[in-house]
């Protein structure tokens, strides 16, 4: 890594700057060769994959296939698996994350991520939002803290409903309200990255929708990357789409392109409902 | 026959019916299980119920009532002379009886006549009452067996019936725990009662000094025994606060280890060796409390210049708290690894570092239980006794100062009801008072530590 590199990128910048136009094409997450084992199992092969800042890139693929352990190794999360191991290089505006002298927290500052199940802590709902900010100290004041939480939850798309009854506890929310929740918790670090793990495969089909149409808003703001199992989402809402198999990447194209003229015949496969 | 003898036949004729009922059940149905309401099995225990359930009755029952009912046929059946003695020389002649009768050794040298007599009858009614037990043993559960037999047909609802009586047994059972306590605690209650006739019950709850020794003659020294409570509980406390100032804190960054820390393979040994603690007899505690620890501090003591006395409220309170580490901190090792995974990814995924998200996400979660499980360390402290006994001394000194011997509620009930006793002195009575007060300062705390976790809880799904 060179020197001016180092310099160019923020350590540890909390800040929710959106990357300017100019920088949109900029490839936010690299990852290059990335195998992952759990144990003596493989479960990830040579996966090489470029993440543009600003887009929304899905992964798709049938279960097992590595996507989500994908996912989870771009903001380290598979380190809480004793017997899960990474190889090969995932650079995050060009520093390595795998890095001795990367620390992990704040890599998770920069990249959040919002779960499969929502998991609001039980905490009222205005601790929920709070919680990162409080933790990464990133007020002064209590008022300044309610201005995040209520920007965070505006974002979320849940302002509106919860502003009466912020002291609630988090967990009374509905599913569907939870997973904003949780989203609205992530936004409130003002993270570079946001890592969705199915994160409406326990919604109904209005929930989703709402998430669906607040995923598309987020990405003026952060660079979205979301596991699914719903061709239909991927198609709504990536620009990029990445289609998983066995543990290999098959293919990554446009979304339109994918969904239109796969290149494999795997892909073609999938999307088409023929197996997975 | 014996009472051993006859559960036996008991359990043989409930065996026999069980088989009886399952055979009965193939053959009514012609063989084919489908044709049956219910598995075969059910069959058999429908009519092994229908032995065992009043036969059982019928023995317990008449274990319980059979001496009171001979004793009263043995005292009509005496002399005057001898039924009109008053009721405690009257219970000794019974037992002088009664031993006479099973050829036991006799506590009076003059064996007259009439004892003799009396003894044959008990002999005779002792034979008939077995004689007429096994009898009606015997027709009681052939009686159920034929009954029941009877009934078996294939749309019997067998399995309806052996689940009904099932959820029967296990309400006795339950009620059999609730009704313990309450009749230990009615016990506690009059005994108390008697108690507080002798003594005033402010002068009890407030008094300030304890000497309970009750004299054999007016003039002696100490005639008056003092009841005053106070010290007790105050030493009750002050060791019960040293063991929890060391249990609680060691016991939850334990179990903070064990759950969070931890890999795999330590905490599955650590585990177990801290529970092996759990399992060290109080009174090996007791002799290492004070032969070990309390001359270690009273050397210490010196060193520094401080008069720590060899039997201290310090050492006994120290080993005590030893003692509860392994309760706390297993249990809060339990609830805390029952926090949903989810909760902690969450937590790491927004930036928090381990010991944020431990402190701020998984101890609020998991608060209910660890209070839990301190509150039990407390009521382990309370109610310890051999530790204190052996290491905090027997002086009751009401003092705040842990180098100084004291001693608690518990010590001092043992020292009440070790040796010869009159049980109606007042000096016996005051050990059901204490235990009364035990019993009430547990459950305040209980209702305290509910009150507590119910307004802090953090309800995770």
């Amino acid at each position: 890594m060179t020197p001016d590199m180092n310099q160019s990128i923020p350590q540890d910048t909390a800040g929710d700057s959106p990357v300017t136009q100019s920088q949109a094409d900029a490839v936010k997450l690299k990852a290059r060769n990335v195998k992952v084992f759990y144990g003596e199992k493989q479960a990830l092969f040579d996966v090489n994959l470029d993440i543009k800042a600003n887009e929304v890139t899905s992964l798709i693929g049938p279960s097992g296939c590595g996507k989500s352990t994908f996912l989870r190794s771009l903001n380290r999360m598979n380190d809480t698996i004793d017997i899960c191991r990474v190889e090969g290089e995932i650079s995050l505006d060009g520093q390595d994350i795998y890095d001795k002298n990367i620390d992990v927290v704040h890599l998770r500052a920069r990249v959040g991520m919002v779960f499969q199940k929502p998991n609001p802590f039980p905490k009222s709902i205005f601790d929920n939002v709070a919680y990162g900010p409080r933790i990464h100290g990133l007020t002064n004041s209590n008022s300044e803290l309610e201005g995040i939480v209520q920007t965070a939850l505006e974002k979320a798309g849940l302002w509106n409903e919860v502003k009466d009854r912020l002291d609630q506890p988090g967990t009374g929310l509905s599913g569907g309200q939870q997973q904003r929740l949780c989203i609205a918790r992530a936004v409130a670090v003002s993270p570079e990255v946001i890592l969705m793990d199915e994160p409406c495969s326990a919604l109904d089909p209005i929930a989703t929708a709402k998430i669906e149409e607040l995923i598309d808003e987020l990405r003026e703001n952060f660079t979205i990357v979301i596991v699914t199992h719903s061709m239909q989402q991927a198609a709504r809402v990536s620009q990029r789409t990445a289609f998983f198999h066995l543990g290999y990447l098959v293919e990554e194209d446009d979304t339109e392109k994918m969904f239109t003229n796969p290149t494999d015949e795997r892909t073609q496969g999938y999307i088409t409902g023929r197996f997975g | 026959m014996s009472f051993p003898v006859l559960f036996g036949v008991l359990a043989l004729l409930t065996i026999f019916g069980y088989y009886l009922g399952r055979s009965r059940a193939l053959k009514t149905a012609g063989g084919q299980v489908r044709n049956l309401h219910s598995l075969p099995n059910y069959y058999g225990y429908y009519i092994g119920l229908w032995c065992a359930a009043p036969g059982f009755l019928l023995l317990v029952g008449w274990m319980a009532l059979e001496n009171t009912i001979m004793d009263s046929m043995l005292i009509a059946n005496l002399p005057d002379s001898m039924s009109s003695l008053p009721a405690a020389e009257l219970s000794l002649l019974l037992n002088d009886v009664k031993n006479l009768a099973n050829g036991d050794i006799v506590s009076r040298e003059v064996i007259d006549l009439d004892l003799k007599d009396a003894a044959a009858f008990y002999g005779q009614l002792l034979t008939t009452s077995k004689m007429l037990l096994t009898a009606i043993l015997v027709a009681v559960t052939c009686g159920g067996i034929l009954v029941a037999r009877g009934r078996i047909a294939p749309d019997l609802r067998a399995r309806n019936s052996v689940e009904k009586a099932a959820m029967a047994i296990m309400i006795i059972c339950s009620t059999i725990a609730v009704l313990t306590t309450l009749g230990i605690i009615l016990s506690l209650l009059f005994e108390s009662l008697r108690f507080f006739q002798m003594v005033h019950p402010l002068d009890f709850v407030f008094g300030l000094e304890w000497s309970p020794q009750t004299a054999l003659r007016k003039d002696q020294v100490g005639a008056t025994g003092l009841f005053g409570a106070v010290p007790l509980l105050a030493g009750t406390m002050l060791i019960s606060l040293i063991a929890m100032c060391v249990a609680a804190p060691v016991g939850l960054m334990a179990a903070i280890y064990m759950s969070e820390y931890a890999p795999t393979k330590v905490r599955g040994t650590v585990k177990p060796l801290l529970e092996i603690l759990a399992g060290i007899p109080t009174v090996v505690y007791g002799f290492f409390a004070a032969l070990t620890v309390a001359p270690f501090f009273r050397g210490l003591g010196l060193d520094f210049g401080l008069t720590i006395s060899s039997e201290s409220a310090l050492a006994a309170g120290i080993v005590m708290g030893i003692m509860i580490i392994p309760f706390v901190s297993s249990l809060s090792d339990d609830v805390m690894s029952a926090v949903p995974q989810s909760l902690r990814e969450g937590s790491y995924g927004l930036g928090a570092t381990k010991s944020e998200t431990i402190k701020q996400v998984i101890l609020p979660a998991a608060l209910p239980g660890i209070v839990g499980s301190i509150l039990l360390g407390v009521s382990r402290a309370i109610g310890e006794t051999m530790i204190v006994v052996m290491a905090a001394g027997l002086a009751a000194n009401l003092t705040a100062n842990p180098f100084e011997a004291v001693t608690t509620v518990t010590v001092q009930i043992v020292t009440l009801l070790v040796g010869d006793q009159e049980f109606d002195s007042a000096k016996t009575l005051a050990a059901f008072a204490l235990g009364l007060i035990l019993f009430c300062v547990t459950l305040v705390l209980n209702i305290i530590a509910l009150t507590i976790v119910n307004k802090y809880r953090e309800q995770y799904d």
